[in-house]
């Protein structure tokens, strides 16, 4: 669908750029430390700093990625949005005392604490930038998909402007703008969020998204030419000759006879009245012939009770067969593994002043989250039943569904998409620069820093991997952005969870236990990505069934792998070696 | 490293009563987590059960994951705040170890 560019939206975009870059610039005048820089002096507000958490985690994936799913599949994207959440209650309760009791600056320094090993040292920096790396990419690939349509810039103008705009912030004056971005970034989108469930609870669910008449239930089709145009059922796409937008209600439960809109809705009432429904979603098909590439779109009419339960997206809940099934449990293992094996996640535990504000923060942070994720059930299910939806892009299902209710909302919707890949993308860079300058320079190379070389070389850092994640977000712009989010917490939660609990419950890990647990973590847990069949499919473009691995999702498998290497190397390494107390 | 890390590693005996009140609390999030996850994946069919009348099995259990996950939260927090206010005297001992 083509979209109209919006003045407001540019309007507000830019004032909150501009805005936060000139508070990055006014935190950052005074003389830093290294303290300040990588840990925001540790005088951040255990409130600030849980917001800030919220800020931190909750990336476009959540926000964007999960309301579409929602929208196109039903419950199933809610599955996300629970297995994210979970994550946290493995941060509080088991990883955030001991993370901010044992390290300073770096995953890596609480890792290391006990052992001052330049093993465990190297292994993780590297597994902190490649799991970086490996989340940055998304959010850079989101930025550009969104800017195109709302602001009219091409992909790469997006991530050029995220890339600027997050190295600015992030080198003025590191970890303490980077946590006062995320702070106003969880702050709003949690508002906003809530504003919208609101208003959508008030406007209740309406037959034919409130439009008269029925809905027109023509399949559509998008053909791509060979020569790059763009038809439309057969005539070239215009403003006015434009796929319609979808996702109505058919028919309402049979106590509303007679009537075309149900009228403000209790929150549970909502659910109870849309599970009696009839809804309309879209599906997508492509076949290719000489006239180019065509995608048909066509209306399926569905059940409320059949959306409202597991099984829309991921397909091998109902029909599967077991290894459909240890996929998904695979992926719900990593989200909930990989959250507290996150280092972005894991820093930020460093800006408090001690392990009782860590913990007060978590609450916070888990509170927020949890109150998004619950928010996230009703912006989906309201965008399906908008009539707004983009048949093309379920990313698009957020800000389309505020685009219902007025265009300013629209605009502070979008501009609000942007700033959270902003905050997320600084945390990002943030954690990456730590590993650079702290991790590898100073205590793998023993390269000896002073306090303010430490301060400048963090920036060199940051500005390089700002760049990295500039050319990343071009060069993977056909990309699946959900799908690299979840590489991204198997690899977390391969490399690092495995180390992090066995140093804090065994007593006889030893420091080669720990380098090769986080070496092989990471290796066994990229290597299996590398030959899934999601892989193969999506990236190499090949078959499926040449895939080498039985199920996409590695964690299931290279999870416990980690903790077994970690034991086998630990017993084989235990003569006069200093162990964990 | 600096020096002054080395004070605060020292795993004090409050803070060993809080790591157990901690993995007691996972213990029961692992139980709810896995028990959601095993209904999803074996008995989806139960999910779309609505014993409360409107809303399903499903999401009724799910927004009872996040809730869950918030008051396990909160009761952590208010054992640990308990805890450290009885510093000076005994350890208590109400969490098992395995």
């Amino acid at each position: 669908m083509l979209y109209e560019t919006s003045p407001t939206a540019i309007v507000i975009f830019a004032a909150f750029v501009l805005g936060v870059i000139g508070f990055s610039f006014f935190l950052g005048r005074k003389g830093q430390s290294a303290q300040g820089y990588y840990a925001a002096h540790g005088e951040i507000h255990w409130f600030v700093n849980g917001i800030a958490f919220a800020g931190d985690y909750l990336s476009a994936a959540s926000f964007l990625g999960i309301c579409g799913m929602i929208a196109f599949h039903g419950y199933d994207g809610f599955l996300y949005s629970i297995g994210f959440l979970a994550g946290w209650v493995v941060a509080l309760l088991v990883i955030a005392e001991p993370i901010k009791r044992m390290g300073k600056f770096t995953f890596a320094d609480a890792l290391d604490s006990q052992f001052n090993s330049r093993g465990i040292k190297l292994a993780v920096a590297i597994s902190t930038l490649v799991v970086s790396i490996f989340y940055l990419i998304p959010q850079m690939v989101g930025a550009g998909d969104l800017i195109m349509p709302l602001l009219g810039l091409p992909h790469a103008a997006g991530v050029l402007l995220v890339g600027v705009a997050v190295t600015l912030i992030v080198v003025t004056a590191g970890m303490v703008s980077t946590t006062w971005v995320q702070f106003i970034k969880g702050s709003l989108l949690i508002f906003f969020c809530g504003l919208l469930t609101l208003l959508i609870l008030n406007r209740g669910l309406m037959v034919n998204a409130g439009r008269p008449g029925a809905a027109n239930l023509a399949p559509q089709v998008k053909t791509v030419c060979p020569d790059g145009t763009l038809l439309i059922d057969g005539k070239p796409q215009s403003k006015e000759h434009d796929l319609r937008p979808v996702g109505t209600i058919l028919a309402l439960p049979t106590r509303y006879a007679g009537q075309t809109s149900t009228g403000p809705l209790g929150p549970l009432e909502y659910f109870s009245v849309l599970e009696d429904s009839t809804i309309i979603t879209w599906s997508s098909k492509k076949h290719a012939d000489a006239e180019g590439t065509h995608t048909t779109y066509s209306p399926l009419e569905r059940k409320g009770t059949d959306l409202l339960k597991p099984g829309g997206y991921f397909k091998g809940l109902v029909t599967g067969t077991l290894t459909d099934k240890l996929d998904f449990a695979s992926l719900m293992l990593a989200l909930f593994c990989g959250t507290a094996s996150l280092p972005h996640i894991l820093i930020r535990y460093y800006t408090v002043k001690d392990q009782a504000a860590a913990r007060k923060s978590t609450v916070v942070g888990i509170a927020a989250i949890g109150c998004f994720y619950v928010l996230t059930l009703y912006l989906g299910l309201g965008a399906m039943t908008s009539g707004a939806l983009d048949p093309t892009s379920s990313n698009m299902a957020a800000p389309l569904l505020a685009k219902t209710f007025s265009n300013t909302l629209f605009a502070i919707i979008s501009a609000i998409a942007f700033t959270t890949v902003l905050g997320t993308v600084s945390g990002l860079i943030m954690a990456g620069s730590g590993a650079v300058a702290h991790d590898l320079v100073e205590n793998v190379l023993h390269i000896p820093l002073t306090d303010r070389e430490k301060v400048r070389c963090g920036k060199v850092a940051a500005v390089g991997l700002g760049i990295v994640a500039m050319a990343l977000g071009i060069l993977f712009r056909n990309f699946n952005v959900s799908f690299l989010v979840g590489w991204a917490f198997n690899i977390a939660a391969s490399a690092n969870l495995p180390s992090l609990v066995m140093l804090l419950f065994w007593q006889r890990t030893t420091k080669q236990g720990i380098t090769a647990a986080v070496t092989v973590g990471m290796l066994a847990s990229l290597t299996w990505i590398l030959l899934s069949a999601d892989t193969f499919e999506k990236v190499y473009g090949w078959s499926r069934e040449s895939s080498l691995v039985p199920f996409s999702q590695p964690g299931l498998v290279t999870i416990p792998l980690g903790f077994v290497v970690l034991i086998v190397v630990s017993l084989l390494t235990q003569k006069n070696q200093p162990t964990a107390s | 490293m600096s020096e002054n890390d080395q004070h605060e590693q020292t795993i004090t005996p409050a803070a060993l009563v809080r790591a157990r009140i901690g993995l007691a609390l996972f213990a029961i999030y692992v139980l709810l987590y896995g028990g959601y996850m095993a209904l999803v994946l074996f008995r989806p069919a139960l999910l779309s059960a609505r014993p409360f009348g409107g809303v399903n099995l499903a999401i009724a259990s799910g927004m009872g994951l996040i809730a869950a996950a918030f008051v396990l939260a909160i009761v952590y927090m208010v054992a640990c705040w308990l805890v450290e206010g009885g510093q000076a005297g005994r350890q208590r001992p109400n969490s098992r170890r395995h």
